[in-house]
């Protein structure tokens, strides 16, 4: 009931001046000794893509995963269209992550049902007054979105990696989000696929004016996507910029990311 | 042993708080009735073999043991009466709850696991679904209703596979054969047999339930989570059949 009520209007995020994702001061520890993130400050204005690099194990999954509340953060402060996320409860918090998409990194599509119904599955709860020629509808674009509509009938177990990547972001896309978290999109594609995904999410950009946090290590769909770039390093931002000017960076670190 | 100490209280807390939320979502709407309804196909009607060919030894065995003694005693008439009360009120309730305690947990717990461990259940919850509710309650529901459904078939299975029992050594009429049972049974009998295998179905959900939700990450834990799964349900079950032995003593 929530959901529908959150679908069809969003209070607060029309508003372009502010911006749609703003973390403070984030700490993130598993264990005693283990400080993931150490105070990451990031926004993300409407409208824009936000590429984060940095390398693997630095924390990028799990910030992301501070964003929709799967991660508790330990300290910091995380607002999400303008409403802090610690402050909401069960209800209030699925209200906010229905307007977010989040593609995993490993694709995560739900083992025990068919492409067909893992687009379905979420589209068939949020937008309960969709007649099922529509919800047909909306699976069929959001696979030729991708590429996949022929894989339609298949099982996640007879797809390649590339394609449950592929399936992924379809399912991710396919309830409109507002703001689309990328955990590494072109990661196992080649490099015709990953330059077709990169396209794909510039163009739903444009069309949806959607808001966006590119975590990759593809410096191609960096540059192609980026509208600004962040690095991590050592669990805070290490440099910020766009794709020329960090590539042209005094840092020899920062330089490093780029050859 | 502080820390093992710990871990247990720890433990402890987290099952019941696990166990706290189930009943707290069981009655919010929305209901997940489809995926209710296809738990119950997959947990009931998918483990009837397996319930028929051990309630079937049960009963045909159980009548070939204790024949001679009765014999002996020249007590052969009572041996109808004796398997089926044996049946009802302990043996198929135990066997039954053991055998999907080793196939229903587990199962479950392997199939959470390997949706904790893969980030689908991480994807349900950030897509605005509840997985607890959409997983862990069709499934703890269905189990409860299940395994007694199970067990009242297991003990018809047995009552005729010791029909089978009788007739290797004697000529017995099967409509003999069942009114005699029928004369020796009390409603007292069934009653709390009957409702001690909805705690059985119960355990054996959020066991499996508990143990794959809470999986750590890695594939070595989808495995854990399975054995653990399916040691704890069965002493699980030892446990409450006898509470619940005490507790009919106590009241009947
Ligand atoms: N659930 C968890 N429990 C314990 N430690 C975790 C957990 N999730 C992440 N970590 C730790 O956090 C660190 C960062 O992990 P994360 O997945 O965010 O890296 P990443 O930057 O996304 O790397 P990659 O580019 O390889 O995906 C790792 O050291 C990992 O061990
Ligand atoms: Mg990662």
């Amino acid at each position: 009931m929530i959901q529908e009520k959150t679908n069809n209007k969003n209070p607060g995020s029309a508003d372009s001046s502010k911006p749609v994702i703003s973390i403070k001061g984030l700490y993130k520890s598993f264990g005693k000794d283990n400080d993931v993130l150490k105070g990451i400050d990031l926004t993300v204005q409407k409208g824009e893509n936000l590429v984060v690099l940095g390398k693997s194990g630095s924390g990028k999954s799990v910030a992301i995963k501070c964003l929709v509340g799967l991660v508790t953060a330990d300290k910091g402060e995380i607002k999400v269209f303008d409403t802090d996320i610690s402050t909401l409860d069960y209800s209030g918090l699925n209200a906010v992550r229905i307007r977010i998409g989040f593609l995993f990194q490993n694709a995560a599509l739900y083992d025990s049902m068919s492409v067909r119904q893992n687009l379905e599955f979420p589209l068939k709860r949020h937008s309960k007054k969709l007649s099922s020629q529509e919800v047909d509808d909306k699976v069929t674009e959001a696979l030729v979105n991708v590429g996949l509509e022929e894989a339609i009938d298949k099982m996640p177990s007879e797809l390649s990696g590339g394609m449950r990547k592929r399936i992924g972001l379809a399912r991710t896309l396919i309830l409109k989000p507002e703001i689309i978290l990328y955990d590494e999109p072109t990661t196992g594609l080649d490099t015709i696929t990953s330059r077709e995904i990169s396209e794909l999410i510039l163009a739903i950009q444009k069309k949806n004016k959607t808001s966006s946090v590119i975590i990759t290590h593809d410096m191609a769909c960096a540059k192609l996507t980026g509208d600004r770039l962040v690095i991590v390093k050592d669990g805070v931002i290490d440099a910020e910029g766009s794709y020329d000017e960090l590539e042209k960076s005094d840092d020899a670190w920062v330089r490093s990311f780029f050859v | 042993m502080v820390v093992y100490l710990k871990n247990i209280f720890n433990d402890a807390g987290n099952v019941t708080l696990f166990t706290a939320r189930f009943f707290k979502e069981v009655l919010r709407p929305p209901y997940e009735i489809k995926e209710f309804i296809r738990q119950c196909y997959i947990i009931g009607y998918k483990s009837l073999p397996l319930v028929a060919i051990t309630g079937f030894i049960m009963g045909l065995v159980l009548t070939l043991q204790s024949r001679p003694t009765l014999v002996e005693f020249g007590a052969e008439s009572w041996l109808p009466g004796m398997v089926a009360l044996s049946l009802i009120r302990e043996i198929a309730p135990v066997i039954t709850a053991l055998i999907c305690a080793g196939k229903i947990s587990s199962g479950i717990g392997a199939e959470l696991g390997s949706m904790k461990v893969t980030e689908q259940i991480d994807a349900m919850e950030v897509s605005g679904i509840n997985p607890y509710k959409y997983l862990v309650v069709t499934r703890i529901l269905a189990t409860t209703l299940m395994i007694p459904l199970l067990v009242v078939f297991a003990d018809g299975v047995g009552i005729l596979g010791g029909y089978i029992g009788m007739n290797i050594h004697s000529d017995v009429t099967l409509f003999r054969y069942l009114s005699r049972i029928l004369d020796s049974l009390e409603f007292l009998d069934i009653v709390p047999a009957t409702i001690k295998t909805f705690f059985f179905g119960f355990f054996i959900g959020m066991t499996g339930c508990y143990k794959g939700y809470t999986a750590a990450n890695g594939t070595e834990s989808v495995g854990k989570a399975a054995t653990s799964a399916v040691v704890v349900a069965s002493l699980t079950i030892f446990i409450i059949d006898m509470l619940a032995v005490q507790l009919t003593d106590l009241f009947f």
